[in-house]
């Protein structure tokens, strides 16, 4: 879905060879066509945030951001992020190791069945746990016994954040680990180190980069994720709202300056991923390019 | 057991983390979707199908395969003139615009929503210039297709993009000098290369779009019978305590994404196999 740090885009150097070159005016014709379509469908949008965020001046902007239930969404979604992105490296890494430097009888399913959250919908990602542990749920009733609330607070979230943010981690690092073989680990292993010091010595070093992507890529997710939380959410304001839940109650009261304002510090987040991703893209490349 | 299923390597850990990824897949998303095909079968197969048939039900999905599937379309044409020009040309602000085309990947789809809503409204940047061609960009059919196009738009980019950088202009080249037009030369030799990709692509642009739930809702409406998506259903069903409901809907909207999930990995079978085990 996403694209690999290793899926270089070397521009195809095309000058004065009129037999596969089109006409410049085909040429600046097809350029303006997919530049207006980029314009319309993400400048625009993603400009319209801003403005509309500012519409009320600079001061209601740090007003609808410093307000309580703003802050107490930014805090709920900082610690669901940051529990997926941790549950989802360590998971990543470890079924990257399994995957890709050893070979095994239903390899090719396992990877299909660590892509699946990538194709249930956002909403049915969050009703199946409400199916497992809400008051109607498998589990319902011996929760409601030991006081344990998992549907409607934190541990919901958390959940749902991590089920929809599942393979993005793994399905960076299993292609990026299974092209660069198993010799060099092979090596460390047959001069007397362990296991354990070959991982951190000799794979993740190899590795940081696609890591990296995954990691950053998982993040924005889990920040912005909205139909699944919103399943298991409960929208109690001030405890389980997160950032886009939040944005959702402020555009639905009509105080959309105030939501915008909230929005922008997810578009923000947007653009340094963004950012990042680029830049992460471009080292790698040159890591590949310059001679070791 | 397993381990005899293996072949023999000198590197340790395979036990370990192999039950480690079995175990934690299980928990978190093996688990919890074969818990929801289970509580399925606590409706009897009549109930099940008379709530997946429901006028409503059925209105929903019209709306949703159908504006996904125009979405796609739009992606397909447009993705494929982005991905072609990315390419193959050179101009001011490539990098930035190949950037920005993972935008809505990394863009919250709540954001997407509130923000298409205010520029297609009718007073928005967009919409004031549809309202008086007697075009309404938002709470209509046509407000779901623009924010699914939003959602699907790097799809068939971040598809074809890799294969046109494969195929080169050797086979161009040929065409070109054995008297093809460049329009011929399109047709008869790139097209044929990168269809491959473009249906991958477009697969998963419809796929992606047939789930979306964030981005369509602030600028849909949400009117049943007219602009209600299938994933809104469910929350409709669920916020009214119908379980049973929201759990059969679910389960159709799950089959039909596990069927999207089979085709593209046939697909992309299929694009490998065509240039050689890339």
């Amino acid at each position: 879905m996403t694209g690999h740090v290793t899926h270089a885009t070397p521009s195809v150097e095309r000058s004065e060879r009129s037999a596969t070159a089109e006409t410049p005016l085909v040429r600046w014709l097809l350029i303006g066509v997919a530049l207006a379509f980029l314009g319309l469908f993400l400048v625009v949008p993603l400009a319209a945030v801003f403005v509309e965020a500012f519409s009320k001046g600079a001061a209601a902007y740090f007003a609808a951001i410093r307000e309580p239930m703003a802050m107490a969404a930014i805090r709920l979604t900082l610690i669901a992020a940051f529990s997926a992105v941790v549950l989802n490296t360590v998971f990543g890494l470890v079924a990257a190791w399994a995957i890709a430097k050893f070979d095994f009888i239903g390899k090719s399913v396992l990877i299909t069945l660590i892509d699946l959250p990538f194709s249930v919908s956002p909403v049915v990602s969050g009703l199946i746990y409400v199916l497992l542990f809400g008051m109607q749920g498998l589990f319902g009733p011996w929760l409601v016994e030991h006081d344990i609330k998992i549907i409607f607070a934190t541990p919901g979230i958390i959940l749902a954040t991590t089920f929809v943010t599942f393979p993005f981690v793994a399905r960076e690092l299993i292609p990026l680990m299974e092209s660069q073989g198993h010799e060099e680990e092979e090596a460390a292993i047959s001069l007397g180190a362990s296991g354990w010091q070959t991982f951190w010595r000799v794979t993740l070093p190899n590795v940081k980069w696609g890591l990296l992507y995954g990691l950053i890529l998982c993040n924005a997710r889990a920040m912005g994720e909205f139909g699944a939380v919103s399943v298991v959410s409960g929208h109690v304001r001030g405890q389980t709202n997160t950032i886009p839940l939040h944005v959702e109650i402020l555009y639905n009261e009509y105080q959309f300056a105030a939501a915008f304002a909230v929005a922008s510090l997810l578009a923000l987040l947007t653009l340094v991923t963004l950012g990042v991703k680029t830049l992460i893209e471009w080292k790698a490349r040159q890591e590949a390019t310059s001679p070791v | 057991m397993i381990l005899n299923l293996k072949r023999h390597s000198v590197l340790p850990g395979f036990g370990l983390t192999l039950g480690f990824t079995l175990l934690y897949l299980s928990l978190i998303v093996l688990i919890p979707l074969g818990a929801t095909f289970l509580k399925t079968a606590s409706l009897t197969w009549p109930k099940f199908w008379a709530t997946v048939t429901s006028p409503r039900a059925l209105a929903s999905y019209r709306l949703s395969f159908g504006a996904s599937a125009i979405a796609a379309l739009i992606n397909t044409f447009f993705g494929l003139i982005v991905a072609w020009v990315l390419v193959r040309y050179r101009f001011p602000g490539k990098r930035i615009a190949d950037a920005l085309v993972d935008l809505p990947f990394a863009l919250p789809t709540a954001v997407a929503g509130i923000s298409l809503t205010a520029v297609f409204a009718k007073n928005g940047w967009i919409g004031q210039w549809l309202e008086p061609l007697g075009i309404k960009a938002v709470f209509s059919p046509l407000g779901v297709v623009i924010a699914l196009t939003f959602i699907g738009l790097p799809f068939v980019v971040r598809t074809v993009q890799p294969v046109l950088e494969e195929l080169g202009t050797e086979f161009e080249e040929a065409a070109a000098s054995l008297g093809a037009t460049r329009w011929q030369t399109f047709t008869r030799v790139i097209l044929p290369g990168i269809w491959p990709g473009l249906l991958t692509g477009f697969a998963m642009a419809f796929a992606r779009a047939v789930g979306e739930y964030g981005s369509v809702v602030f600028i849909s409406g949400n009117m049943p019978m007219r602009t209600e998506i299938t994933p809104l259903l469910i929350i409709t069903k669920l916020e009214q305590y119908d379980y049973a409901g929201a759990t059969a809907i679910a389960v159709a909207m799950l089959v039909v994404s596990f069927a999207l999930l089979l085709v593209i990995n046939l697909l992309q079978w299929w694009t490998r196999k065509r240039f050689g085990g890339v």
